[in-house]
C-alpha cells in the first residue's frame, strides 16, 4: 500500500469547496484532503490546490485578510501546485476585474475581460446558429493540450471540460501555455511552469476528464521537462 | 473547435423522490434521484437540473440531502430550484453542492432578490427561471395579427403578472442573472417543440447563455431549440424519464444535425 497524500484546498472563505474536496477524494484513494485556511496545514501539505470561487477583489482582500499570501506564493514556489478558475488567473500579475486589481504576480501576465461585441468566426450561413457570443463562456469547450505534461497524462487532446468564466489569463510570453480553446478567439486555458499548474476549467465539473486531471495532480511529483512539446 | 450546446436532464424531485415515473429497466429504484442522476451522468448528461416541487416546507430537507447526495458522486454542473426565495435559502443549496440556484416566482415577487443573490454568491450561479405565455400574435387566436407578445405568468402559468417577458429577460440579467431558464407555459407538456420565437428574442436579446424548455416531444425538437431557438442550451424532462430517448441519442441527433456537443 502506497502512503497518503496529504492535499491543501485553501479556503479563503469565499465558498462551496464540497465539490473539489470531494471529486480529488474520489480521483484517487490515496488523497487525503484538508479544505483549510490554517498556514502550516498548508505548508506541511504533499500538494497545495487554490480553488476559485468569487470575484478577483474579494479573492485577493479575503487572501490578504487571512495572512495567506506569503505561505500561498512558498507553496507555489515549492510544491506541487495546481490553480483553478480564479485560482489560476490570482497567479497573474494584475486583473481587469473589479476596476483592476493586483494579483499575486507567480506568473507574469494580465487577466481581461471577454469583449462584449464577441462573435464566433465559425458560424457558417448554412446553419443560423446566433453568431453572438454569451457571456460567461459557460459550459463544455475543448481544450488543445499545447505541451506534453504529467497533468494531460490519459487525457484525449482537445478532450472537452467545463468552464464558467467571464476574465481570461494573457500571459506575458507564450512559454507558459498549457492548453488553449477557442471562444470567439483562441485563449489560454492552462498554465504550466516548474511545478505549477492551472487550469481556467473547473476539473471538479468536468466528469471524467475532470477527475483523471485530478488524479494526475495527486500523482505528480512536481517535476516537468519544458523542453518537450505535445 | 467551439463551445458545445448543453443537453440538461431535468428531474422533477417530491419529498426527495423522483416523480413523473422513470422507466429504466436497468435502475432498481427508479425513484431515487441518485441513480437516475447517475444514469443520467453515464449517457453523457451536461448538467443536471432538480426542480423541487415538494409543496409542504416539513418536506423540503429532503431536496437538500439529495443535492449533497449526488454532488457527493456526481461531478458535472448541478442546478437546483423550486422553492428558492430567500439569500439563505441560495446558500443552503450551494452548500450543499450546488453550482447554480433557478430562481422562479421569488423573482417576480421581489426583482430586488436576485441582484441580493447575484452580488453575495456571483452571477455565474444565479440562473432566473421565466415561465412565459403569448398572449398577442398568436395564429389561431383574436390577436393573431398583433406583433407577438409574450407575459410572465406564475402559478405554474395560471396567473398573468401584466410583465412583458423579452423585457424582464432584460432586466433580470441587469439585475445579475447568469443564465435565464425560459420555459413556453404554452407548449410545456405538449410535446409540440419549444416556443421558438421565445427562444430567439430572449436570446438574441441578452448577453448570458439561455436555456430553452417546455415542449419537447422528439429529438428534432432539441435540435430545433438552438438552431431556429439561438439556445445555448436546451432542457427536457419527459422525454428522458420514459426512456423515450437517451441522452447519447439526443446528442447523436444534435451532432447530426451539425451542431457542437459533447459526445
Amino acid at each position: 500500500m502506497s502512503r497518503q497524500i496529504n492535499i491543501a484546498v485553501i479556503d479563503y472563505g469565499m465558498g462551496n469547496l464540497h465539490s473539489v474536496a470531494k471529486a480529488l477524494e474520489h480521483a484517487d484513494s490515496h488523497a487525503s484532503v484538508k479544505v483549510t485556511a490554517d498556514k502550516q496545514l498548508i505548508a506541511n501539505a504533499d500538494r497545495v490546490l487554490l480553488p476559485g470561487v468569487g470575484a478577483m477583489r474579494d479573492c485577493m482582500g479575503e487572501m490578504q485578510h487571512l495572512d495567506l499570501i506569503d505561505t500561498i506564493k512558498q507553496a507555489a514556489a515549492s510544491k506541487p501546485f495546481l490553480g483553478i478558475c480564479i485560482g489560476m488567473q490570482a497567479l497573474m500579475t494584475h486583473s481587469a476585474e473589479n476596476g483592476g486589481v493586483d494579483c499575486l504576480n507567480i506568473i507574469p501576465g494580465e487577466v481581461e475581460r471577454f469583449a462584449d461585441d464577441l462573435s464566433d468566426p465559425t458560424s457558417s450561413s448554412t446553419l443560423s446558429h446566433n453568431p453572438h457570443l454569451k457571456i460567461p463562456h459557460m459550459g463544455w469547450n475543448q481544450v488543445n493540450q499545447q505541451i506534453k505534461h504529467p497533468l494531460w497524462q490519459n487525457i484525449p487532446q482537445n478532450q472537452r471540460f467545463y468552464f464558467v468564466h467571464s476574465y481570461f489569463v494573457v500571459p506575458q510570453t507564450p512559454d507558459p501555455v498549457a492548453g488553449s480553446t477557442v471562444y470567439g478567439h483562441p485563449l489560454c486555458v492552462a498554465l504550466a511552469t516548474d511545478n505549477i499548474f492551472a487550469t481556467q476549467f473547473h476539473p471538479e465539473k468536468s466528469a471524467d476528464a475532470g477527475l483523471q486531471l485530478f488524479h494526475n495532480f495527486i500523482n505528480w511529483d512536481g517535476s516537468y521537462d519544458s523542453s518537450s512539446c505535445a | 473547435m467551439s463551445l458545445a450546446k448543453r443537453i440538461i436532464p431535468c428531474l422533477d424531485v417530491d419529498k426527495g423522490r423522483v416523480v413523473k415515473g422513470v422507466q429504466f429497466v436497468d435502475i432498481r429504484d427508479a425513484g431515487d434521484p441518485v441513480e437516475v442522476a447517475r444514469r443520467y451522468n453515464s449517457e453523457g448528461a451536461d448538467e443536471l437540473t432538480f426542480l423541487d416541487i415538494t409543496a409542504t416546507h416539513e418536506g423540503r430537507d429532503t431536496i437538500v440531502h439529495v443535492v449533497e447526495q449526488v454532488a457527493g458522486e456526481i461531478f458535472i454542473p448541478l442546478t437546483v430550484g423550486g422553492g428558492i426565495r430567500t439569500v439563505d435559502d441560495v446558500r443552503l443549496m450551494l452548500n450543499a453542492g450546488a453550482d447554480k440556484v433557478a430562481i422562479n416566482s421569488a423573482a417576480v415577487a421581489n426583482p430586488d432578490f436576485v441582484r441580493e443573490a447575484a452580488e453575495k454568491f456571483g452571477n455565474q450561479c444565479i440562473v432566473v427561471a421565466i415561465d412565459a405565455k403569448q398572449v398577442a400574435g398568436k395564429p389561431g387566436t383574436e390577436a393573431e395579427n398583433e406583433s407577438p407578445r409574450w407575459e410572465i405568468f406564475t402559478h405554474g402559468g395560471r396567473k398573468p403578472t401584466g410583465i412583458d417577458a423579452i423585457e424582464w429577460s432584460k432586466k433580470m440579467v441587469s439585475y445579475g442573472a447568469g443564465e435565464l431558464l425560459v420555459t413556453s407555459m404554452d407548449n410545456d407538456g405538449v410535446k409540440n417543440g419549444f416556443d421558438l420565437p421565445l427562444t430567439r428574442t430572449i436570446s438574441d436579446n441578452v448577453a448570458v447563455p439561455v436555456i430553452a424548455s417546455g415542449g419537447v416531444g422528439n429529438l428534432e425538437h432539441l435540435a430545433e431549440g438552438v438552431i431556429k431557438g439561438h439556445a445555448d442550451a436546451v432542457l427536457a424532462a419527459s422525454i428522458f424519464h420514459f426512456a423515450e430517448y437517451s441522452i447519447a441519442e439526443a446528442k447523436r441527433h444534435m451532432a447530426e444535425r451539425g451542431i457542437e456537443v459533447r459526445l
